[in-house]
C-alpha cells in the first residue's frame, strides 16, 4: 500500500510547520484558495477545520471563526464538495480536524470513505476518546488509509502517553499547556520542562506541538525538541485582519 | 438487565466520556474516586447530616387530597420544593462540594441556565468558604436578574457566556473551557445528570435520596414501598433521575418522564428531546440531542428556563429508547394551566418546570386505586413574573 503523505512528510529532515484554519472562513468559498496559498508559501501540512456549533476545546478566536463559518453556510458535505479536486493542485498532507458529532451524523464510515476519495490523509477529532476509537472505529480508519492523530497534554500520565503512542501511526499532537486554543502565548519554564520530558520518552511517533504558537520565536521554541508545530488561532486572526491575500507574508514571518 | 450505569458510564448505548484529552485527567480522577469516596462512612455521615440540618430533609411525601379527588387516583407529592434554596438542585451541590473537598480542590465552577443550579452552587460554596465562579449565558443573565443577584449576594462571581447562543449550552461550554484551563485546583459542579462519565451517575446517586425517602414514606402511608407510577419533569433530568433511581429495576413501577413541548413539537420552538432528538454527542456524553442533520446542536425553547436544554441525560435516553420509561411532552400553555390548578387545589405554587408534570392527565389515565407519586421538584417563586405575565395577574 502507498505510504501516507503524513508519514512521508514526517521523514523529511526539517522542522514542520502545520497550519490550521476553519473551513468557510472568512468567506464560504475560501477553502481551496487558502490551502493552495499555504502550500505555495511553504507550509508542510494543513489542518482543515470542520466548524462545530459547540467547540468546547477552543478559545474565542476559533469559536468565532466557527460561528462565522456556520453562518456562512459551511457543512460537511459542502466541505467535501469544495475539496473534491484538491489533489489536482495540492501535494502536502491534509488533515480534517473537528468535533466528533458532525462526523457521527455523517456516518463514520461514509466520512472516512469520502476523505479517502478526496485524498485526505488524516483526521483529528479531539473528543473521540482513545478507547472508543480502538473499539469501534480503528478498523474503518485503517480500511481507508487514514491516520488518526491523538492529543497529549502536560497532565497526561506516562502510561497513557505510551498507550497513545502505541495506537498512533503518524504523529502525536502535543498540546503545549493546559488550555483552550489561543489562550496563551509564549512558553515558560513549565513548558520547556514538559517538552524535555516528552522528548526523553523516546516515543515511536514524532510529536508536533500545538496551542500557544503564534510567531517565529514560539515556533522555534516549540520545535527545539519536537518535529514540528501547529499554528491555528494566530493564523485565523491574520485572516480576520488581512483576508486571504497576505498568507505568504504570514508564513515567511514564522519561518524566519 | 439494569437501567443503571455500567462501570464505563453507559446506560445501554448512551453515556460514556467523549472528552478531549485536556479533560481526561480531571474526569479520570473523579471516575477513579467517586464511588470510593461516596462509600466512606465519614463522607456519608457529613452528607446526610447536611441534608438533614441544612437542606431540611427528609422532605415530606404529601397526599394531595383535592388533586386526587379531581383526577380520581391517589396522588402523592414529593416536596422537593421545600428544600433550602427552593428545589432539589441542592442535594447534588451538597454532595459535590463534599466530593471536591475530599479531592483537595479549592475552586468551584458551575454552569447555570435559569440560575437555580448556580444559586445552589453559590450556596454550598458560601457554606464551605470556597471560591465560586458561575457561568451563565449573557441572555439568561438579562432575563434572570433575581437569581444573578442571589449568587452575587452569596459571594459567587457570575461570568457571562458570550459565545454561540449565549444560553445554557454555551454556559456549559464556557465552564468546560475554564476546567481545561484550570485542571488541577478546580472542581466542576455539573448541575444535572449530563456531561461525561462519571457525572450522570454521580449526580443521580446524590439525587437518589429522593426515591430512597419515597420508599419508606410510602411504606408508612400505603403499606408498600412501590408506587404504581413515578412522574417527573425532564430537562437534563436530575430531579427525575433522583425520583426514579431506586425504582429503575422494579418493573412494576411505571416511570413517566415529562418533557417541554414549548409551543408545540412541530413548531420549531420546543425542548422535547425524546421526540425531536437524534443520537449524538453533547458536552461529553452520547445521548439524544436536538441537532441539525449536519450535527450542529440547535437551540431549544421552553417557557421554563430549567427545561430548555438541547439534550437529555443518558439515563433518560436509555429509558426512552428501551421503552422502560413513558415520555409525554407538554406545551407551555398546558403547563401554565396545570401550575395554576395545583396552586388553587393544593395551595402550592410549583416551579414551571414541575408544572409540566402536572399537565399529563389529558394524556395518561390512571386507575382509582393507582398510587402516583409526582416529584414536586421546585417552588414557583422564581417564576412569579412569568406567571404574572402569562395570566395577567
Amino acid at each position: 500500500m502507498k505510504k501516507n503523505r503524513i508519514q512521508e512528510k514526517l521523514n523529511e529532515d526539517k522542522k514542520l510547520l502545520s497550519i490550521y484554519f476553519t473551513a468557510g472562513y472568512p468567506d464560504i468559498n475560501d477553502t481551496v484558495s487558502i490551502i493552495e496559498s499555504l502550500e505555495e508559501s511553504g507550509v508542510d501540512m494543513i489542518e482543515v477545520g470542520l466548524p462545530f456549533s459547540d467547540p468546547l476545546a477552543d478559545g474565542p478566536t476559533i469559536q468565532e471563526s466557527s460561528t462565522a463559518a456556520l453562518h456562512n453556510g459551511m457543512h460537511t458535505e459542502l466541505l467535501f464538495e469544495q475539496l473534491k479536486d484538491i489533489r489536482k493542485t495540492v501535494n502536502i498532507p491534509l488533515i480534517v480536524m473537528g468535533y466528533f458529532n458532525p462526523m457521527l451524523q455523517y456516518g463514520v464510515e461514509a466520512f472516512c470513505k469520502k476523505c479517502h476519495e478526496i485524498g485526505i490523509d488524516g483526521i483529528i477529532m479531539p473528543d473521540l476518546p482513545l478507547d472508543v476509537y480502538q473499539e469501534e472505529y480503528e478498523a474503518i480508519y485503517k480500511k481507508y488509509g487514514l491516520i488518526n492523530v491523538f492529543l497529549i497534554t502536560p497532565q497526561t500520565g506516562e502510561e497513557r502517553i505510551r498507550a497513545i503512542d502505541n495506537a498512533s501511526d503518524g504523529f502525536i499532537y502535543m498540546v503545549s499547556s493546559a488550555s483552550t486554543t489561543g489562550a496563551k502565548s509564549g512558553f515558560g519554564d513549565e513548558q520547556k520542562a514538559y517538552f524535555d520530558r516528552i522528548a526523553s520518552l523516546n516515543l515511536k511517533n514524532p510529536q508536533i506541538v500545538g496551542f500557544g504558537i503564534s510567531n517565529s520565536k514560539t515556533f522555534q521554541a516549540a520545535t527545539e525538541k519536537a518535529k514540528g508545530a501547529i499554528i491555528g488561532s494566530a493564523f485565523i486572526k491574520h485572516l480576520t485582519q488581512n483576508g486571504t491575500s497576505e498568507i505568504q507574508g504570514f508564513v515567511e514571518g514564522i519561518r524566519n | 438487565m439494569s437501567y443503571h450505569a455500567n462501570e464505563k458510564g453507559y446506560y445501554g448505548e448512551f453515556g460514556g466520556a467523549f472528552i478531549p484529552e485536556m479533560l481526561y485527567p480531571n474526569c479520570e480522577e473523579l471516575r477513579q474516586n467517586y464511588l470510593r469516596i461516596m462509600a466512606e462512612p465519614s463522607f456519608k455521615e457529613e452528607f446526610h447530616q447536611l441534608l438533614k440540618d441544612y437542606v431540611g430533609r427528609p422532605t415530606p411525601l404529601y397526599f394531595a387530597e383535592r388533586l386526587s379527588e379531581k383526577y380520581q387516583t391517589k396522588i402523592y407529592l414529593k416536596r422537593e420544593d421545600l428544600c433550602h434554596t427552593g428545589a432539589h438542585k441542592v442535594n447534588n451541590t451538597i454532595g459535590q462540594i463534599l466530593m471536591a473537598k475530599k479531592l483537595g480542590k479549592n475552586r468551584i465552577i458551575a454552569e447555570t441556565g435559569a440560575g437555580q443550579h448556580g444559586v445552589a452552587t453559590a450556596t454550598v460554596c458560601a457554606l464551605m468558604g470556597i471560591e465560586c465562579v458561575v457561568y451563565m449565558g449573557e441572555i439568561d443573565i438579562a432575563r434572570q436578574a433575581p437569581n444573578v443577584a442571589r449568587m452575587k449576594m452569596l459571594g459567587a462571581e457570575v461570568r457571562a457566556a458570550k459565545s454561540g447562543s449565549r444560553t445554557l449550552k454555551d454556559a456549559t461550554n464556557e465552564a468546560i473551557r475554564d476546567w481545561i484551563n484550570n485542571p488541577v485546583d478546580t472542581h466542576y459542579i455539573i448541575g444535572s445528570v449530563v456531561g461525561p462519565h462519571p457525572y450522570p451517575d454521580m449526580v443521580a446517586r446524590f439525587q437518589s435520596v429522593i426515591s430512597e425517602e419515597i420508599k419508606w414514606q410510602l411504606k408508612e402511608k400505603e403499606g408498600r414501598e412501590n408506587p404504581d407510577y413515578v412522574v417527573a419533569c425532564v430537562g437534563g433530568g436530575s430531579n427525575a433521575a433522583g425520583a426514579y433511581f431506586h425504582y429503575l429495576d422494579e418493573p412494576k413501577v411505571g416511570i413517566i418522564a415529562v418533557e417541554a413541548a414549548g409551543k408545540g413539537i412541530d413548531t420549531g420552538e420546543s425542548a422535547a428531546t425524546s421526540a425531536l432528538g437524534k443520537v449524538g454527542i453533547i458536552h461529553g456524553s452520547k445521548t439524544l440531542l436536538m441537532q441539525t442533520p449536519d450535527g450542529q446542536i440547535t437551540e431549544p425553547y421552553s417557557i421554563s428556563a430549567g427545561l430548555d436544554y438541547p439534550g437529555v441525560g443518558p439515563m433518560h435516553a436509555h429509558l426512552f429508547r428501551s421503552g422502560r420509561g413513558e415520555f409525554i411532552s407538554i406545551t407551555d400553555d398546558e403547563a401554565m394551566t396545570a401550575g395554576l390548578e395545583v396552586s388553587q387545589l393544593e395551595g402550592i405554587i410549583p416551579a414551571i418546570e414541575t408544572s409540566h408534570a402536572f399537565a399529563i392527565f389529558d394524556y395518561k389515565k390512571f386507575k382509582k386505586e393507582d398510587v402516583v407519586v409526582f416529584n414536586l421538584s421546585g417552588r414557583g417563586d422564581k417564576d412569579l413574573q412569568t406567571y404574572i405575565d402569562y395570566f395577567k395577574l
